[in-house]
């Protein structure tokens, strides 16, 4: 299985460093949370770590390797970036043969990630008839399909029901006890804190803690304290 | 979850892979179909108004095959133009440059699934040609450079659309500047005399025209590659620039 790392990880997007000198190492086997408000720089940094977004200075890297350089970046690394990434007009059930074609992977996988992810029904439904939280279950079906080693999700949560949220949790953590590392961008904190066994908390682009859980007396407390939000709370009439 | 087996661990895609799943891409929504679908409507309603209203010496193969042939090149750019520019309008890319981070690989995919399709509408129109023909009784004789000039004709419209899209990679723009920059260029050679030799070598439309008759001369195959080069070669070039250049975010 396949460890992520970023070493001094920068990204200058014209005078606006999105990304600022981040290193940290995510082993396999846990599931791990990129904590912070909007615009900290999480969803650059998974952009980052799959090659999609060019770093301006240091090294994004999945088992050693840059993304670009894996043997086989669909059977290695599975990700949800945005739920709405689907053609409007393919149904969920054409949209995973698609890119099980591309993937290398059979057909009955196709139907296997559907009923893991609750979609067998809406198989044969056009995507652009999906609720939001449909949506990203197809995109957490795709992000399966390969069954990878390393999972990033940004957001994954966004659009899903209480029992969505929950299914979700338990499928993260049967992924890490599979020996798989997971990272999952989240800001909403009290769902995160059942699911991840380390936080990365990210503000204005800078990493200001890599933690296990197990540490933090309170995550909303730590998460606070280091981002500075609740001088600015204060400050709110 | 369970582990899949894998039937060939740690292999990327090949271009073969990658030129069906193209394929697939741009037939397997109703929009893809619709498009298709008009492409070949627009042909066989191009032979049947020959067969009505046509001259004697359009009612035969070689001429139904011609007319269709022009009918269908009108619209086929779109399709390669759309395979592009559907990445982003649809904001697919970051699922499939994810999956193939290789940009190159993918558009060298889009390319020749393009051409795939291309040729394929070449034996559209070659069929449409012989059932049109067996309604008029005219000539069977189908002059073999007219044949191997729509083939080249068709596979450069399909290039030169799907070039556009991958320089400007927004769907509307790049349908508009195929279509009208071309139009505006030939109506400004047509108005300013001392541009209509200089027109042969830039406009695209006049430097593949007798392709499509199948009238090509020595002197007309230094003019169709600098025309080629000018409205291939550059945004091609460009596109492939600003793609491996460009963030997806």
């Amino acid at each position: 299985m396949l460890a992520i790392s970023a070493h001094s990880l920068i990204k200058d997007f014209g005078r606006l460093r999105a990304v600022d000198d981040v290193s940290f190492e995510v082993e396999p086997g846990r599931v791990v949370g990129l904590l912070g408000p909007n615009g900290s720089g999480k969803t650059t940094l998974l952009r980052m770590l799959l090659g999609l977004v060019a770093p301006s200075g240091g090294q994004a890297l999945i088992g050693g390797r840059r993304f670009a350089d894996l043997d086989h970046p669909a059977r290695q690394v599975g990700a949800v970036l945005e739920a709405g990434s689907l053609h409007p007009g393919r149904t969920a059930r054409d949209h995973l043969r698609v890119l099980a074609t591309e993937a290398r992977v059979s057909y009955p996988r196709v139907d296997e990630v559907l009923e893991l992810v609750g979609l067998t029904e809406a198989a044969d439904r056009r995507a652009g008839t999906f609720s939001l939280g449909m949506g990203q279950r197809l995109s957490l079906a795709a992000s399966l399909l390969g069954d990878p080693g390393v999972i990033l999700l940004d957001e994954p949560t966004n659009g899903l029901d209480p029992a969505g949220i929950r299914w979700l949790r338990v499928l993260l953590r049967g992924l890490a006890a599979e020996g798989r590392a997971v990272v999952v961008s989240s800001h909403v904190l009290a769902e995160v804190e059942q699911t991840v066994d380390e936080v990365l908390i990210l503000d204005r682009g800078r990493l200001l803690a890599h933690r296990p859980l197990s540490e933090l007396d309170s995550l909303e407390e730590t998460f606070l304290d280091l981002t500075d939000k609740k001088e600015h709370d204060a400050c709110l009439p | 979850m369970t582990a899949i087996a894998h039937p060939a661990p740690f292999a990327r895609p090949s271009l073969p892979r990658l030129v069906r799943v193209e394929l697939r891409k741009m037939t397997d929504t109703r929009a893809g179909v619709w498009l298709l679908s008009l492409i070949a409507i627009a042909g066989v309603t191009a032979v049947g108004v020959t067969l009505v209203a046509g001259t004697e010496s359009d009612q035969t193969l070689d001429g139904l095959f011609g007319i269709c042939g022009i009918a269908v090149a009108l619209l086929l750019p779109v399709v390669g133009l759309l395979c592009v520019t559907g990445e982003w309008t649809q904001r697919t890319a970051l699922t499939t440059f994810t999956l193939v981070p290789a940009r190159g690989r993918v558009v060298a995919a889009k390319l020749l699934a393009g051409c795939g399709l291309a040729l394929t509408a070449l034996l559209v129109c070659l069929v449409a040609g012989v059932a049109g023909n067996l309604i008029a009784g005219g000539s069977w004789s189908l002059d073999l450079a007219r044949l191997y000039g729509a083939a080249l004709y068709m596979l450069i419209v399909m290039v030169a659309g799907l070039s556009v899209g991958l320089l400007l990679m927004r769907s509307a723009p790049a349908i508009v500047t195929y279509f009208v920059l071309p139009a505006a260029i030939g109506a400004l050679t047509q108005t300013v005399h001392s541009l209509r030799g200089p027109a042969e070598w830039f406009d695209l439309g006049r430097a593949t025209a007798p392709l499509g008759a199948g009238e090509m001369v020595a002197g007309d195959w230094p003019r169709l590659a600098v025309a080629t080069a000018i409205w291939i070669g550059v945004p091609l070039a460009l596109g492939l620039l600003r793609l491996r250049n460009r963030e997806l975010s």
